[in-house]
């Protein structure tokens, strides 16, 4: 069998993290501060950008937890072009006036793609700061037209396990597809999106290409990658990591230092890159530093027990 | 039980120390990754991960040389307190990581943590007998204690039972590679069944 190789990007082609951000802040200087700022919405704006140290491009694309490229952080930059991402389509079904099977195009090319900064906090205890492309998931709903019974929105990851080897050999025991879900309100918000690029390049196939949502204010695993499909409905949907260790993992998932994984403390995390001489380990925020704009959400509810 | 081989080659000093190079290496090549692999953004991890496994893989090696001993016609026992001493040593330097990258130095977060958390407590107990072990290694203390000595080191198996739980436990999903660990020691327990039938 052929081995494969990760494509050699040349490290002429990406941009250095000082570059992009004065790019960005000319940018701003000029009046294209991104959607958002342009419809107003002022209460997000300082969330959609966090002024946090961006990770290192090489760093948030050889660093990732996606089992169906295998369990290993550096397998699904290995295993990428065991992905296949053409042809690809997803379905929008159940509670939508309109629903549909939509190739890729069909769903992203309506939408203004707008830049997000945002801190990505996973769930053991590490996290990076990632400036990602995409759209709001609200505008995609809306297109079909949600009826008064759609409560939640299930997503559904890839299954393929002829070529995915996470799904071939199963070592990581977890049912597969790898679903997800959110509240309706939680999918509706501003910072919810679903993102088709990094870096201001195309997602890469270990990032969750071509398709992937984003919610910032939660734990890395519910930011479900490479979705095939999308469905709202009135009871709340399974999630993997829940089906597998109810214990451990809740359907809200939201970054909470003050509620403890039941093996290891939330209270810090480690910001990476880290080195030998300089751990980074700061202080875990709630809801991941975007409380000002999504603790409405869970008003009155008890976080620690839906965690 | 008398040995099968009446007269045992011992190791020559010059390949003592040669073993003692080979146990040193995993650290050397921990500490070197961490400080030379850029690509891996997360070394503090890599360190304390590979200083656990390494601490198994040289408990399972203390457990071998009692076996080795009888089949093979080398005398190896007195690599024995060798072997123990490097686990317990890889054993509290994965210990030191964990508190440093871990938990930055935070000592009233540390103590929290290993009695809080299920698989640390797991871990902590194997720890506190190795090092038990550790301290009472010596000839004095062996003379001391006399027939209770070896009553005491058998706390190596409970102590190995304990690790291979810790680091099954620790795996996010599944048991990781702690099942095969545990295969090795219930063939090295097998191994010793045998010798008393």
């Amino acid at each position: 069998m052929k081995r494969f190789t990760p494509p050699m990007i040349p490290s002429s082609a990406i941009t250095p993290e000082t570059i992009y951000r004065e790019r960005r802040a000319l940018l701003k200087t000029m009046g294209f501060a991104g959607l958002s700022s342009l419809l107003g919405d002022a209460w997000i704006s300082d969330a959609v950008a966090a002024s946090d140290a961006l990770t290192p491009y090489e760093h948030v694309t050889g660093y990732n937890n996606f089992y169906e490229l295998g369990l290993d952080k550096t397998d699904p930059a290995a295993n990428a072009s065991q992905l296949k991402t053409a042809p690809w389509s997803v379905v929008i079904e159940g509670e939508v006036a309109k629903p549909g099977v939509l190739t890729l195009e069909d769903i992203v090319k309506p939408h203004a793609q707008e830049e997000r900064i945002y801190r990505l906090r996973c769930v053991e205890a590490w996290s990076m700061v990632i400036p990602w492309t995409g759209f709001a998931l609200k505008d995609l709903l809306a297109r079909f037209e949600p009826t008064s019974k759609a409560k939640y929105v299930a997503f559904e990851s890839i299954y393929d396990p002829e070529n995915l080897p996470g799904q071939k050999n199963n070592s990581s025991g977890l049912h597969w597809p790898y679903v997800e879900g959110l509240r309706m309100d939680e999918a509706m918000h501003p910072l919810t999106i679903l993102a088709t690029g990094l870096y201001g390049k195309t997602l890469p196939n270990q990032n969750g290409a071509p398709l992937r949502l984003v919610v910032p204010w939660k734990y890395g695993f519910k930011s479900i990658k490479s979705i095939v499909k999308i469905r709202l409905q009135e009871e709340q949907p399974k999630t993997t990591w829940n089906v597998s260790s109810p214990r451990e993992y809740g359907f809200y998932a939201n970054v909470n230092p003050d509620v403890d994984h039941p093996r290891w403390s939330q209270a810090t995390e480690r910001r990476l890159p880290s080195s030998l001489l300089k751990p980074n380990r700061i202080p875990t925020q709630m809801f991941n530093g975007y409380a000002e704009q999504v603790a409405a959400l869970y008003k009155g509810m008890d976080l620690r027990v839906n965690i | 039980m008398a040995d099968v081989f009446r007269k045992k080659l011992t190791i020559p000093a010059w390949l003592r120390w040669v073993i003692h190079v080979l146990l040193c290496l995993p650290f050397c090549w921990l500490i070197a990754k961490g400080v030379l692999n850029t690509l891996d953004p997360d070394p503090g991890k890599t360190l304390v991960h590979g200083l656990g496994l390494w601490a198994l893989r040289f408990l399972l090696l203390t457990l071998a040389i009692t076996p080795l001993n009888r089949f093979t016609p080398i005398q190896w026992l007195p690599l024995r307190r060798t072997l123990g001493l490097y686990t317990l040593t890889y054993a509290l330097l994965h210990l030191s990581a964990y508190t440093f990258f871990y938990l930055g130095l935070d000592f009233s977060t540390l103590a929290r943590e290993l009695v809080k958390r299920p698989y640390i407590v797991v871990g902590t107990t194997a720890l506190l007998m190795l090092i038990a072990l550790g301290v009472t290694s010596t000839k004095g203390w062996q003379r001391r204690l006399g027939r209770r000595w070896k009553k005491l080191h058998r706390l190596v198996y409970p102590a190995a039972v304990l690790v291979v739980i810790h680091f099954a436990w620790q795996v996010k999903s599944g048991l990781g590679h702690a099942p095969w660990y545990a295969l090795v020691f219930v063939l090295l327990m097998l191994l010793r069944v045998k010798k008393s039938m």
